[in-house]
């Protein structure tokens, strides 16, 4: 299960050709991407670059105009709903500001998705949810508390459990760790990285972060202008000459982390 | 496809776990591991064989825990062999720590009292933080007056063609309608007295007096309360109320005054524009139905009526106008974090803003016909 980084993996997420736009303008010219099982990906790449479009095309929330989507093997083009309904259980999201459903408390938030598709009991899907949150390490105390009375790490934590709910096989992270200061962040790192471990999850990760590149991301994906400029392993994107990797991993933000790596 | 959970009795204290113990198995999984409860819970140690398990997530190692806990404390020692080695990682991470059940509620009328008492605390809370916005808003009008370069007049003229000109139109075809119906009944019930031509007293009273205000200031309440709670309520959720608070910028002055004196301005013109729209629909429902001719009609009107009837009703407005005003943007304010606030506060203006507009309208009546105005 935790095949991790092992190259010859099934590919989870596979895109070709993936163009998307809006209007006149085109936002993603002809991605093409892999994410194995079991390896932390992460997508870095300049602010506008499509990164949080690319993330909403997988997911079906945009529109692409050209090239195939295939997840765990299968053209999502064409799936039946209901096979497209069998595929969204089995992925979970975190949203870059949580997305908790604020009229919910946090552990209905995260029994939501398991009430809707599951046959569990209510006590045991209650404690099933509680265990979520002992798993990415939120207080018992925090379950009853809506989303407005929770802190930013707090309600990433939240939403983390809720995009775990149903135990999906690839978790979509939209910069799991902005908003939070740097010790929040390390430990959110650290918590992706267990779960990513005991779970054998695919982690789809979009981030800034270049701590969390450095120390949980097994491959990074680099995209800009619309296509993936690079992609490998995060010292093999520290070496390339392309102007903008250069400036990220090696410009004044990125060399003191580079250095202390 | 996996096969579901099963649990199978090996001998004395043994049991056997098998198939796959995944939340896709949602429906057998809870049964599965009661029967790990049920059929260990004779002996004094069980031992529990996970070698044929397919497939394992957190929550079907939760399960096994939770049976394991439970049997624990029945006094039956559990050891678990054979898992495969991610099971094992799972199973680590998912201790189970039961919840302490809930605190017993208090009795219904208990309850109920309690929420008596909590309704009737806020809705006195409610009025004097009505009078609390009332008296910020004249201070905030106060500072304007002292210093005219504060006002906002793109403000105010963006907002009167929002509440003022948009609204025309609905609002003079409801009262054209309702003027017409008002005619139609007047006419029949009259018609039995034998004077019809009564309805042209009872259209141009009714209606300037009380009908044309009343119904513009309930679809102002309703048409643009509404917008102002819910445009307010979002600035409050996003924290842009904040942002012009940490720039020096009064909130009641930017974004209360303008809406607030739009109204002010609004209602009036709208009520005039009601007040004819309504007559004229009285007007030809009474030449159709009733053989009122126009002429006779407009005649009769000028006996019927007085000036004083036409401003009866134009007074009001702009004091309607303050209400919608104050409860809208009070209530905007009033919105706290989530959606659901948003929605119940939008409600509650509207419902506060035409119960009060119809408030107001009675204590107008019995302040009129004190002066016999």
């Amino acid at each position: 299960m935790t095949g991790n980084g092992a190259l010859s993996a099934e590919v989870v997420i596979g895109l070709r050709g993936l163009e998307v736009g809006f209007g006149k303008q085109l936002v993603l010219k002809g991605v093409e991407l892999d994410v194995r099982r079991g390896e932390v990906l992460g997508l870095v790449g300049p602010s506008g670059g499509g990164k949080s479009v690319l993330t909403r095309t997988i997911l079906g929330l945009n529109v692409k105009r050209a090239g195939t989507i295939q997840i765990f093997g299968q053209d999502v083009d064409a799936l039946t709903r209901a096979e497209r309904h069998r595929q969204e259980r089995r992925w979970g999201v975190l949203f870059q500001h949580g997305a908790l459903f604020s009229g919910l408390n946090v552990q209905q938030n995260v029994e939501a998705p398991m009430r809707e598709h599951l046959q569990l009991d209510p006590a045991t899907r209650s404690e099933v949810a509680l265990m979520k949150l002992d798993l990415v390490g939120l207080p018992r105390s925090a379950a009853s508390k809506l989303p407005s009375e929770l802190s930013g790490g707090m309600i990433k934590r939240a939403a983390l459990a809720r995009a775990l709910a149903l135990d999906p096989e690839i978790v979509f992270l939209d910069e799991p760790t902005s908003g939070l200061d740097p010790i929040s962040a390390g430990d959110f790192d650290d918590l992706i990285a267990t779960l990513q471990k005991t779970l054998g999850i695919t982690v789809f990760m979009v981030t800034h972060d270049l701590d969390s590149l450095y120390s949980i991301c097994d491959e990074v994906a680099a995209l800009a202008g619309g296509r993936v400029i690079a992609k490998g392993p995060v010292e093999a994107l520290r070496a390339s000459d392309d102007p903008w990797l250069v400036q990220y991993f090696r410009g004044k933000r990125g060399r003191l982390r580079g250095a202390a790596s | 496809m996996s096969l579901s959970p099963s649990v199978s009795v090996e001998g004395a204290a043994r049991l056997a776990l098998s198939g796959a113990w995944t939340l896709a198995q949602s429906a057998a999984l809870d049964p599965a591991a009661r029967a790990i409860e049920a059929e260990g819970g004779a002996s004094k140690s069980l031992a529990l064989d996970l070698a044929a398990v397919e497939a394992m997530d957190t929550a079907g190692a939760l399960l096994i825990n939770r049976a394991r806990a439970r049997l624990q404390e029945h006094g039956v020692t559990v050891s678990v062999n054979g898992a495969q080695a991610d099971h094992a990682i799972l199973l680590a991470a998912t201790p189970f720590v039961p919840e302490p059940p809930p605190p017993p509620r208090e009795p219904f009328v208990v309850h109920m009292l309690a929420d008596v008492g909590v309704s009737s605390s806020v809705a006195v809370e409610d009025l004097l933080k009505g009078v609390g916005f009332l008296g910020r808003l004249t201070l905030t009008f106060a500072g304007l007056i002292a210093r005219p370069g504060r006002w906002r007049p793109t403000s105010i003229v963006y907002h009167l063609e929002k509440y003022s000109w948009r609204s025309a139109p609905i609002i003079m075809l409801i009262n054209f309608l309702v003027g017409g119906i008002v005619a139609q009944q007047g006419l029949f019930q009259l018609a039995r007295f034998g004077a019809p031509q009564y309805v042209v007293d009872l259209i141009g009273v009714l209606v300037l007096r009380e009908l044309g205000v009343l119904l513009t200031s309930i679809m102002i309440a309703g048409r643009c309360g509404s917008a102002i709670t819910a445009e307010i309520g979002s600035m409050k959720m996003n924290e842009e109320i904040d942002a012009l608070r940490v720039m020096a910028l009064d909130p009641m002055e930017t974004l209360v005054a303008p809406r607030v004196l739009a109204l002010v301005v609004a209602l009036p013109i709208l009520t005039f524009l009601a007040d004819m729209s309504a007559i004229l629909g009285g007007l030809l429902v009474a030449a159709v139905y009733g053989g009122v001719t126009p002429d006779v009609f407009i005649a009769r009107l000028q006996g019927a009526i007085g000036l004083n009837t036409f401003l009866v009703g134009l007074i009001k407005a702009p004091v309607m106008a303050l209400v919608i005003g104050l409860i809208a943007t009070g209530e905007g304010f009033a919105v706290w974090g989530s959606a659901e606030s948003l929605g119940l506060k939008v409600t509650e203006s509207v419902v506060k803003s035409i119960f009060m507009v119809i408030v107001v309208d009675g204590i107008f009546a019995m302040l009129f016909a004190a002066v016999r105005y």
